[in-house]
């Protein structure tokens, strides 16, 4: 009789698959980007030609320009999954839930936020934010979207069974992603003053190391009640 | 060695809306049998598989399988479980093969080659073009091609003949009592009438809903 796959067969196989499914909707993924390459585009056009205040605003522009494109992506985690029967066979699989999640919202960090960290130098450039300001930005985004993307999906996994879940995602999702904002605004603030930003980036971290030991399971069982 | 009941309900019941849907229901299912779930809509047909599976819980009772819970054993039981559900479950922008290849890589493969699988429900033809250009048949037919690409012992299956015609509901009939004849164990529910040969057809009538 032949066996299972090994779980790590098992997880790869479904990170490719979630890859495949994005990339032939890509249309719909590469929105979140647009918005975010948008809003901070427009914000230069409507507050006028003043250097030193774009320089200024840019981390916290940046990065609440980043939160609400995360905000924008998440519902795709799990709402196809949902709606065609492919959630319940993920539930009814052999392997631990939690992992085949894991691999789903690594997926979504590979299409949603790593497209961030590309294009972040580019508009941080067009900001006018300082050169010692700017590797910090992509270390905050690089540690900080995955974040996003693991809290999210508790947030998605407990409302996709909703039929309006939209208004209660942001209301659950945003406060957990205030620290986020907070700690990695400031790291891009102190580096364009030329102070220390290590207690900043720990911070980061140790929310990283939080959301990925923890958020999996959580995801599961919430994944577990919507669709029972 | 006695055969102890593979699966077993213990006074099941599932309440909805505050309404029961069925109470203190019990059944047991050995290595080779088929129980057939009837009655009218809205009656808890699918509630029922759906507490068989696990992913519903009974409001009480338990289900059994070789004697221990389901929903502690959970990956054990689930290797052993394929579902196909009211919804097919199955990637409208992926092919037929590459739909089944992940129905694989979720539970235990079988060892039949994935073109002999696709072969055998007609869809043969079909194996690198897109799901969602299928017909609703198609569809079901990819669905319950799960059953053969997967080496499970419990066959769980609402409506699994919706939108097929004739002949494929008698090529999945004859599959059924194959599945039977190796010691499987199926579930179903079923408006079209199942008519198997053998013997070991269990029928429970849900009746009225109250």
């Amino acid at each position: 009789m032949s066996s299972r796959l090994s779980l790590l067969q098992a997880f790869v196989f479904l990170l490719r698959r979630d890859l495949l499914l994005a990339f032939r909707n890509r249309a719909e993924y590469a929105m979140p980007l647009l918005f975010f390459v948008l809003v901070i585009t427009l914000f230069p056009l409507a507050l006028g030609a003043l250097p030193e205040l774009l320089a200024r605003i840019a981390p916290g522009i940046i990065w609440v320009a980043a939160l609400l494109a995360a905000m924008l992506s998440l519902d795709s985690i799990f709402r196809s999954d949902f709606d065609d029967g492919s959630l319940e066979q993920i539930l009814l699989s052999a392997h631990p839930v939690a992992i085949l999640v894991l691999a789903k919202v690594s997926a979504h960090w590979l299409v949603t936020g790593l497209p961030l960290l590309i294009v972040a130098p580019l508009l941080a450039e067009m900001l006018g934010m300082p050169g010692q300001a700017q590797a910090t930005l992509l270390l905050t985004i690089l540690i900080g979207t995955p974040i996003l993307s693991m809290v999210g999906a508790i947030g998605v996994a407990l409302t996709v069974g909703l039929r309006k879940g939209g208004i209660i995602l942001s209301l659950l999702v945003l406060p957990l992603y205030v620290p986020v904002l907070i700690f990695a605004a400031s790291a891009i603030e102190n580096a364009a003053m030329g102070f220390e930003v290590s207690a900043q980036i720990y911070m980061l971290l140790a929310f990283l190391l939080l959301s990925v030991s923890l958020s999996p399971w959580a995801t599961a069982a919430a994944l577990r009640m919507s669709a029972s | 060695m006695p055969e102890t009941a593979l699966l077993e309900s213990q006074d099941l019941s599932c309440i909805r809306n505050d309404r029961a849907l069925f109470e203190h229901l019990d059944f047991t299912l050995e290595s080779g049998e088929m129980l057939v779930v009837e009655g009218p809509n809205g009656c808890g047909k699918t509630s029922l598989l759906r507490i068989l599976t696990g992913l519903r819980l009974a409001d009480s009772g338990e289900v059994l399988w070789r004697g221990q819970p389901i929903d502690r054993l959970a990956g054990d039981y689930y290797e052993q479980v394929t579902y196909v559900g009211h919804h097919d479950g199955v990637k409208h922008e992926l092919s037929c093969l590459e739909n089944l290849r992940l129905a694989r890589a979720m539970g235990v493969p079988s060892e039949r080659d994935l073109d002999d699988v696709l072969e055998q429900v007609n869809l043969y033809a079909y194996g690198d073009s897109e799901v969602g250009s299928m017909s609703a048949g198609q569809k079901r037919r990819l669905a319950l091609a799960r059953l053969l690409a997967t080496d499970s012992m419990i066959w769980i299956l609402d409506e699994p003949f919706t939108s097929l015609d004739k002949s494929s509901m008698a090529m999945f009939t004859t599959l059924f009592e194959q599945h039977l004849q190796r010691d499987g164990i199926i579930v179903a529910t079923s408006h079209h009438d199942i008519t198997l040969p053998t013997l070991a057809l269990q029928r429970l009538n849900l009746g009225q809903p109250a």
